[in-house]
């Protein structure tokens, strides 16, 4: 009898151990959560009165209509009468100067450069991997693409591509098409446009409008970081 | 002179005719014949041309291709002048492109007029290429330990334990047995003479249990440093997410930025957890991975092609039909990176403005099958890296003036960011 109880405690003490695996699919402890834990809805956070709308999680879709600071409602449709409006008749409202062209091109490597390629030829990491096909270059000929075109498309994607509008602020997708368009010239085999000097054009109300949306958005950045202060 | 003119004429409207009916001769007799083509050039040819929108055996924007000769009863012309120019054939009313147009949801096809009738005639080859069997890839096998490694390990120790403790219960009912016998045949068991129990032994030795208690002392102080220290450290914490996402194959192999995922860690404070639409940019192509990768997968337990329909499912995505259905439902992630509420930490200040690489906090996330926290984003560790990191001035008129100042006071050529400030505690505690 006595054996067997040794036994069994030699047992437990075993179990007790093997089962002391580390524990990496749950939280640590936290030491006075209420320091922790903000006051106001935390991103991401999960709260009973959004429960109704969103089953809890404070991330939500903005209320239809809105627009997003740094953003001018776009008005032209998403369909092929518009395409062909925004091919024809829409312009890049930034000036053409090295400043944008440099954002545009590091946007272009982080968010096209995937599939359309560094160059523009459609030979992205994601085509040459097989992952996505039928890639075109920017000089095809039969897509014949303008710049109004190409903001239309990065805003509301066409085909296979999606929408790249909550990736970017309307003024980047501006950066971004100054710099595929010269891609194209470039493949096309043109020389390469000049850029023009900053303050050289007086800016257009639109950019004006976008600049003041993001100095505004500067604000509620710092807005935001002082509502941390509890 | 006037009949020797018309011969003349007459012999030059002969060649004129001959002329023509030879430079038209090729599109009289040359044809389009998925038979004289070649698949393999075909495959090339569609993959450029017309894999942005068709799929072979599925459909994509546009309607599979598989059989699609067939489909159209081998009209090679028809189908060649659908392929140059689809919507004039349309326009002039052509029966059979209206209603394909319409049974497609009038979507608009590009025309191809550079296509010579042998590309056409080698894409339309390659359509008649038969679906490959799919890779079977020994999932049976792995399957059957449950699906993973880890699952399969505890099944088998759990199976261990069992058959041990049944042997230990055999033991103690054969020795009972026994006993049972030697009792009822009269046979003395052999008893062992009690001696001095050891753990009287051993309290009567006083330096025995001193050193005995020191250790354990210091082995308590040890562990309990240790687990006091870890208190809100979550460092290797990897929670199982809804949708297994794999950053390794996602960043490492298909080298695609972090920032284009999580885009907003470039503008705003957080580097938020990438709306389903982000994932839809490729997704809306990719619904299958390839056989190797799903191999690769059997070896981490998961079914990369099961997870792509739970973010199908998630976005209400129809495969069938290519659309949206409307019904979605939120994929509830769960957030690994946490800082508490009494530190404030901006993304957009450390990636835009300082330019510092992701992986200098979030670790090799490149080579994370599943994502997990690499740095242990503690006070000292924060600091660290402010003591050891220059201020990036380059290209930011922003701090020139108070660089040039600071660095005189300093004697220093370049700022550490805790010589900028970066080490009071209003920075980030306020």
């Amino acid at each position: 009898m006595k054996n067997s109880l040794k036994i069994t405690a030699i047992l437990t003490v075993l179990l007790a151990i093997v089962s002391c695996q580390s524990n990496e699919r749950k939280p640590g402890y936290q030491y006075m959560p209420n320091m922790y834990e903000s006051v106001p809805y935390d991103t991401y956070g999960e709260y009973e009165i959004f429960e109704p709308v969103t089953g809890g999680s404070e991330a939500m879709k903005p209320a239809e209509g809105s627009v997003m600071r740094g953003w001018l409602p776009y008005e032209i449709d998403d369909n092929r009468e518009g395409y062909d409006f925004a091919k024809a008749n829409l312009t890049n409202p930034i000036p053409y100067t090295e400043e944008n062209f440099e954002k545009g091109k590091a946007l272009y490597d982080i968010y096209c450069a995937i599939c359309h390629g560094s160059k523009g030829n459609g030979q992205g990491t994601l085509v040459e991997r097989e992952k996505i096909l039928g890639v075109p270059a920017y000089n095809d000929a039969g897509r014949a693409i303008t710049a109004g075109s190409v903001y239309h498309v990065m805003y509301y994607g066409i085909n296979s591509m999606g929408s790249y509008a909550s990736q970017m602020s309307e003024k980047e997708l501006w950066q971004v098409d100054h710099y595929v368009m010269s891609l194209k010239a470039k493949l096309d085999g043109e020389e390469p446009a000049a850029f023009v000097e900053e303050v050289q054009v007086a800016e257009t109300a639109a950019m004006q409008d976008m600049d003041a949306g993001e100095a505004q958005e500067g604000i509620d950045h710092q807005e935001e970081a002082h509502s941390t202060d509890h | 002179m006037i009949q020797v003119k018309r011969r003349n004429s007459f012999y030059r409207i002969i060649t004129l005719c001959a002329a023509f009916l030879l430079t038209f001769s090729t599109s009289i007799f040359a044809q389009v014949d998925a038979a004289a083509g070649d698949a393999a050039a075909g495959e090339a040819l569609f993959k450029a041309n017309c894999a942005a929108c068709h799929k072979l055996y599925k459909p994509a924007t546009g309607p599979a291709l598989y059989g699609v000769v067939e489909k159209y009863d081998e009209d090679y012309e028809w189908l060649a002048k659908w392929i140059r120019n689809s919507q004039e054939l349309i326009a002039a009313g052509d029966s059979r492109a209206v209603a394909t147009w319409e049974e497609n949801g009038k979507k608009i096809m590009n025309s191809f007029e550079g296509l010579s009738d042998a590309d056409i005639s080698n894409i339309l080859a390659y359509t008649q290429t038969e679906k490959p069997e799919p890779v079977v890839v020994d999932a049976a096998q792995d399957g059957q330990g449950g699906g993973g490694a880890g699952v399969s390990n505890n099944v088998i120790l759990g199976i261990l334990a069992v058959v041990f403790l049944l042997l230990v219960a055999i033991l103690f009912l054969v020795n009972n047995t026994l006993k049972r016998f030697a009792q009822a045949q009269n046979i003395e068991l052999h008893q062992e003479p009690k001696g001095r129990p050891i753990w009287k032994a051993f309290v009567e030795n006083q330096f025995l249990v001193l050193v005995t208690v020191i250790l354990l002392m210091l082995g308590g102080a040890y562990f309990a440093y240790g687990a006091m220290m870890s208190v809100d450290v979550n460092q290797g914490y990897a929670p199982i997410q809804p949708i297994h996402y794999s950053h390794r194959i996602h960043a490492g192999s298909n080298e695609i930025e972090c920032k284009y995922c999580h885009s907003s860690a470039r503008v705003s404070k957080h580097s938020g957890i990438p709306s389903l639409n982000i994932c839809m940019n490729c997704h809306k192509s990719i619904a299958e991975v390839a056989p190797e990768v799903q191999a690769e997968g059997v070896e981490y337990g998961v079914d990369y092609n099961k997870e792509i329909q739970k973010l199908y499912a998630a976005v209400g995505w129809d495969e069938a039909t290519q659309s949206y259905t409307g019904e979605t439902s939120p994929v509830e992630w769960v957030r690994i990176h946490n800082l508490p509420d009494f530190a404030y930490f901006n993304h957009s200040q450390h990636v835009s403005v300082a330019e510092i690489e992701c992986q200098k906090c979030h670790g090799p996330v490149e080579e994370m099958e599943i994502m997990y926290q690499h740095a242990p984003l503690t006070m000292g560790w924060c600091i660290n890296c402010h003591r050891e990191t220059n201020v990036k001035i380059q290209g930011n008129p922003y701090y020139e003036k108070i660089h040039a100042e600071l660095s005189k006071k300093y004697g220093v050529e370049q700022l550490t960011a805790a010589q900028m400030g970066g080490l009071e505690c209003g920075k980030c505690h306020y």
